[in-house]
């Protein structure tokens, strides 16, 4: 209960702090926000009383008139990943952008954004109110944008001008539909919504809240914004932006389809998710094989990652028959996020830290970095494995997971779908692997210090980790498989 | 109900000005106004759908109250940045579109 407030209230402040303090009081007040809201996460984990799903009613008040926050194993998993993505993206800051309250306009912007966005990121995963998610996306967008901007150059403010514009369309949507449930239903609480009476309207309100999850997940074909967003981004902003804010929607996305209105989740419904989430498998990855600067190969490698998450929705959302699979088919999910956050953020730094040495992320700046950088570089490639779904990572052991459900539920085309992302992230992986460990004179000064070149590898190993640890992890938290489509499930 | 059909259509109004502002409209100005028509659109209907029990249900209203402060700080992010890429590019139109405007 401390913990779930720890985690929104501990970051809102020391966004403050960073901005109300100056000098060395600064830096203090946002590494000790940083630390508590670690700390916090890492609680729910090792919860102190019997394992279960911990929740808070605000104030004292029950739904409907209250707000209730529940941190089930989904949002566990995704508040542990935030944490350990945080923490590594402000290690990297700290010497790349600067102490807070010491540097010029980028330290004093960059540490309240970074907080601004976890705190929202944190209230998102916790929140069960549509109305409250609507805010808490609208922080976070509003935090990611300034994050893409931070640099002041003309491409980053046009590029954070268009992820606005996108993302504003997209939080329109979403409480249009919002407006249309509240309307006819008088409640925003899912729990309460999933046993509502269905209304005329429900289809209409859950395509358009749905339509603007999409544009800020970024899935194909509303993902044109990712790509010169997260390339314009200084590296750990990226870090963040890539392998956190997406996951944020697609969660409210998850839980509207599967918690909040599972009886709207139609066979058809969940197939046109899935196809567009193959559209962008394919779409990402051969935009990806094209780049020439590896940032922007890392960008749009995100774009195809979103693309797998949407493909797991009719195996998660199946219903009739034997439904076993579907539990696969969840932890798969899960890991495959978390997988995806770890390595993507490790990716990202590395490039950053590249960035720093060479002035470039074109390819034949990178030649040679195998030898200068050989921390780093492995940091890259465990990455790498991990993106490519290649044992014994945490992408492999997700995928794993969902092609086996897959193959047991009969839809056999999905586990097509993520081997074929596999092998197409393989390629457009190898062209920057090529560079690195190409035969050639490195560059002379290495700026980057080993310590730092650990903080990326750190979370690297930590995504490999998890094809070690994933059964262990997954048993420790409470499912956070929702129960109301598998109580319709059995009844059909 | 005549009243509550009257505010759905006004708030339908605006919606259709404000996605008409967004598509045909290039200067970032003019779509973060549009932005806020649709935005109002939304809370007028809102705001009249609290009335359509025997009380009046007090909660759309606090919703709205959060709503407007979002939208208010969303267009307050967006004119700086406005400002700020103006000042640094000279335009306030994105990229590709800077050609044929």
């Amino acid at each position: 209960m401390t913990a779930l407030l720890a985690l929104l209230v501990v970051p809102l402040f020391g966004a403050l702090a960073a901005i109300a303090l100056s000098g060395r009081a600064a830096g203090v007040a946002v590494w000790a926000a940083t630390l508590v809201t670690v700390a916090a996460a890492l609680a729910l984990v090792f919860p102190v009383g019997p394992p279960g799903i911990v929740t808070l009613e605000l104030g004292g008040w029950a739904p409907p008139l209250g707000i209730a926050l529940a941190a089930d194993g989904l949002s566990v998993a995704l508040i542990v990943m935030s944490a350990l993505v945080m923490l590594g993206a402000g290690l990297a800051a700290h010497h790349s952008i600067g102490p807070a309250g010491e540097g010029g306009r980028m330290a004093f912007g960059f540490w309240p954004l970074m907080l601004l966005l976890w705190a929202a990121l944190n209230a998102v995963f916790l929140s069960r109110d549509l109305f409250n998610l609507y805010v808490g996306i609208e922080l976070l967008s509003l935090a990611a944008v300034g994050l893409v901007a931070i640099d002041g150059k003309a491409r980053a403010y046009a590029a954070a001008i268009r992820y606005l514009v996108y993302a504003l369309a997209g939080s329109l949507l979403y409480l249009g539909g919002v407006v249309l449930t509240y309307a006819a239903h008088g409640t925003l609480d899912m729990g309460l919504l999933a046993a509502r009476s269905p209304a005329v309207s429900d289809g209409l309100a859950l395509a358009l809240m749905t339509a603007g999850l999409m544009a800020k997940t970024a899935l194909f074909p509303f993902h044109v914004w990712l790509p010169p967003a997260h390339g314009s981004a200084p590296a750990p902003a990226s870090a963040m932006l890539s392998a956190l804010v997406p996951k944020a929607s697609f969660v409210i996305l998850l839980r509207l389809w599967l918690e909040a209105m599972p009886d709207r989740a139609s066979d058809g419904a969940l197939l046109l998710l899935a196809l567009l989430g193959v559209s962008a498998v394919v779409w990402g990855s051969l935009r990806a094989i094209a780049q020439t600067r590896l940032k922007l190969v890392v960008a749009y490698s995100t774009v195809a990652q979103i693309g797998y998450l949407f493909v797991v929705f009719p195996l998660v959302g199946a219903t009739g028959g034997d439904l076993t699979f579907r539990s696969d088919a969840w932890n798969g999910l899960v890991l495959l996020i978390l997988s995806h956050g770890l390595a993507k953020s490790a990716m990202f730094l590395t490039v950053g830290q590249w960035m720093n040495v060479t002035g470039s992320d074109a390819f034949d700046r990178l030649r040679g970095l195998a030898v200068a950088m050989p921390i780093s570089v492995f940091g890259f490639a465990l990455a790498a494995v991990t993106l490519a779904g290649l044992p014994p990572s945490g992408g492999f052991t997700a995928k794993y997971l969902i092609m086996t459900a897959a193959f047991v539920s009969g839809q056999w085309v999905w586990a097509l779908v993520m081997a074929g992302g596999g092998l197409l992230a393989a390629i457009y992986l190898y062209r920057p692997m090529a560079a690195l460990f190409a035969r050639s004179a490195p560059p002379e000064t290495i700026t980057v210090s080993t310590s730092r070149q650990l903080v990326p590898l750190a979370l690297a190993t930590a995504s490999i980790a998890l094809g070690f640890l994933a059964a262990g992890l997954l048993e420790m938290l409470p499912s956070g498989l929702p129960g109301p489509l598998a109580i319709s499930g059995e009844g059909s | 109900m005549t009243g509550l059909s009257l505010y759905a259509l006004t708030g339908a109004v605006l919606v259709g000005f404000g996605i008409y502002g967004l598509l045909a409209k290039r200067h970032l100005l003019r779509r973060v106004i549009a932005f806020n028509l649709i935005g109002s659109g939304l809370f007028v209907f809102f705001g009249a759908s609290a009335a359509r029990g025997e009380t009046v249900d007090p909660v759309p209203q606090a919703l709205i109250i959060t709503g407007i402060v979002v939208a208010l700080s969303a267009s307050a992010l967006a004119v700086g940045l406005i400002v700020a890429k103006a000042r640094v590019s000279g335009r306030a139109l994105l990229p590709e579109e800077d050609d044929d405007a």
